[in-house]
């Protein structure tokens, strides 16, 4: 974990709700699947948000407005933030296999973009399959495909490309791994969809986001773990829903 | 040069700056961020007879200038505590740490202390009376003097160490409680615990946390630490030590001119993870900026 301070160069929406900012400060040490916590002025504690890609002193985060953090958060423009970075347990992209299957669903697909690219750049075949509940929230299938991936999209409305779960989408490919970020009963459909082993992506309530306080602890077959720290992704084989 | 030593019950501190019960985990999280050595010491996570996984999740909410949460007292159990988390705290920590200790019957109180009796990294006993998120106990001791007193006379049986006895804000009297607990042998007190607090989400129209209510902490609480503190120092002969909202040099030093001979903080831990580092860098140039010398004079001196 370090803290480090970071300039707002970019703060768009990309859908009603979703939002991209991009900010310039210390990368380092920011692997894929962690998560950046954001103090917000005005706010007591920080906000968690994860990591869309991060390179050369660029972090990239897309986030949902849900709240009063995330509110706050889409009405700035050129401020420095206070980010505490490289948090929490990330993607093991040596598990992967030949050919890795990426599933993500809504504000869960942000996560996916880094890993790809990391596994794309590793030779690896990936692909993709971004779930939404209708056309107009879809974001970031372009940059996907930009990266070289099978991008697959689906809708739970049928209002763009597959109508249906991510888990329709899944049925008739081929794949070596998993790896899945999205609320919680997208990835226990995935979880019992899936042929592979997997890595999936879990949200919680933080306090802290470094591991002190206990607030985002979670009950795995390897014993009680926190969110923020031993995860936010844990290994299919450990997950007790 | 100014003096930020003080003495709790017998140990002198290099300062007053103890990082709070629960928001600390066993220290080596953050002596990861920065040598732990430059705080007055800390008060562990709150150590049960049995392992605890706690409440369910959620466990915290954000209020206006502080935060509630119900972990519940997630522990491993003072058996693992002994054998695991204090060999790792041993490495990145050599002054005595406060220990912290929970209990749902007096027998679990005297069990856990007996324990940690034994441990020579442990300096004092923190003994908390008062936590309010565990149904079926926790609670109750400290709201009644003749239970908070049991408590002490049973964990002063079993220890050598100086007994503190952890008060919670959540009674109507915070004296006689106090009392009771000095004339049971508490060697010190220290206050405030959280206070029960509750949030209630809009759109789902239910309570924020799981487990309905929780205790509410940070900066926003201060202004009823400082009070309390204040009326249970003017009360008591025994040291007492601060906390609630503390976050800064500033709150250190008012905390102890209502009569604080140490100080904790708290919440600010888990917003700032380096706060206890920066309130001990930060403690002699408040202390030049105010006039004060000799920190420990001033403690209680605000009449």
């Amino acid at each position: 974990m370090k803290q480090s301070f970071f300039k707002i160069k970019e703060n768009k929406a990309l859908t009603s709700s979703v939002y991209k900012m991009t900010l310039e400060g210390d990368t380092d040490g920011i692997s894929c699947g962690q998560f950046v916590n954001i103090l917000i002025s005005g706010l007591y504690l920080r906000r968690p948000i994860s990591v869309c890609d991060c390179e050369n002193g660029v972090l990239t985060l897309l986030y949902k407005v849900v709240g009063k953090g995330t509110e706050k958060m889409s009405r700035m423009s050129e401020e420095t933030l206070d980010v505490l970075t490289g948090l929490g347990n990330g993607y093991d992209v040596s598990k992967a296999g030949d050919a890795p299957l990426l599933l993500g669903g809504g504000v869960g697909v942000p996560p996916l973009y880094m890993l790809a690219k990391k596994l794309i750049e590793e030779g690896k075949k990936v692909s993709v399959i971004l779930g939404f509940n209708t056309k107009d929230e879809i974001f970031y299938e372009d940059e996907f495909k930009a990266l070289g991936a099978d991008v697959y999209v689906t809708t739970a409305d049928g209002s763009y490309g597959i109508k249906g779960f991510v888990t329709d989408a899944m049925k008739n490919l081929e794949y070596s791994y998993t790896y899945c970020c999205g609320p919680e009963p997208m990835l226990k459909a995935v979880y019992n969809a899936s042929e592979t082993s997997g890595q999936y992506s879990f949200e919680e309530r933080m306090g802290c986001g470094f591991g002190a306080c206990m607030g985002c602890s979670c009950k795995t077959k390897y014993g009680n773990k926190r969110i923020c720290k031993d995860g936010p992704v844990l290994e299919k084989e450990e997950i007790i829903w | 040069m100014v003096n930020t030593k003080v003495n709790l019950c017998g140990i002198e501190l290099d300062n007053p700056v103890i990082p709070a019960s629960g928001t600390f985990g066993y220290g080596y999280e953050f002596a990861e961020l920065y040598d732990i050595n430059c705080l007055g010491t800390f008060s562990f996570k709150g150590t049960t007879k049995e392992a605890r996984f706690g409440n369910p999740t959620p466990r915290i909410a954000e209020c206006e200038a502080g935060m509630i949460n119900a972990v519940g007292l997630q522990n491993p159990g003072v058996e693992k505590v002994i054998s695991q988390e204090l060999p790792k705290l041993k490495k990145c920590f050599n002054k005595p740490v406060m220990a912290n200790v929970s209990g749902f019957a007096v027998e679990d109180y005297a069990y856990t202390c007996r324990k940690l009796d034994e441990c020579d990294q442990v300096g004092w006993l923190e003994v908390n009376i008062s936590c309010p998120n565990v149904h079926g106990g926790g609670m109750s001791f400290g709201t009644n003097p003749e239970n908070a007193a049991e408590v002490t006379r049973a964990v002063k049986a079993v220890t050598k160490k100086p007994v503190i006895i952890k008060l919670s804000p959540n009674v109507t009297d915070i004296v006689s409680i106090a009392k009771a607990c000095e004339d049971a042998g508490a060697d010190a007190i220290s206050l405030i615990n959280t206070l029960l607090g509750m949030r209630i989400d809009l759109k789902t129209k239910k309570p924020v946390i799981a487990n309905k209510m929780g205790g509410f902490s940070g900066s926003a609480i201060f202004p009823v630490a400082v009070r309390m503190v204040y009326q249970v120092a003017n009360a008591v002969k025994i040291p007492v030590v601060g906390m609630g909202g503390v976050s800064s040099a500033e709150d250190v030093i008012e905390m102890m001119l209502a009569g604080a001979t140490a100080v904790e903080i708290g919440a600010i831990n888990l917003i700032n993870p380096f706060a206890g580092r920066d309130i001990v860098n930060d403690l002699p140039a408040v202390m030049k900026k105010y006039n004060i010398s000799n920190l420990s004079d001033i403690i209680g001196g605000a009449k």
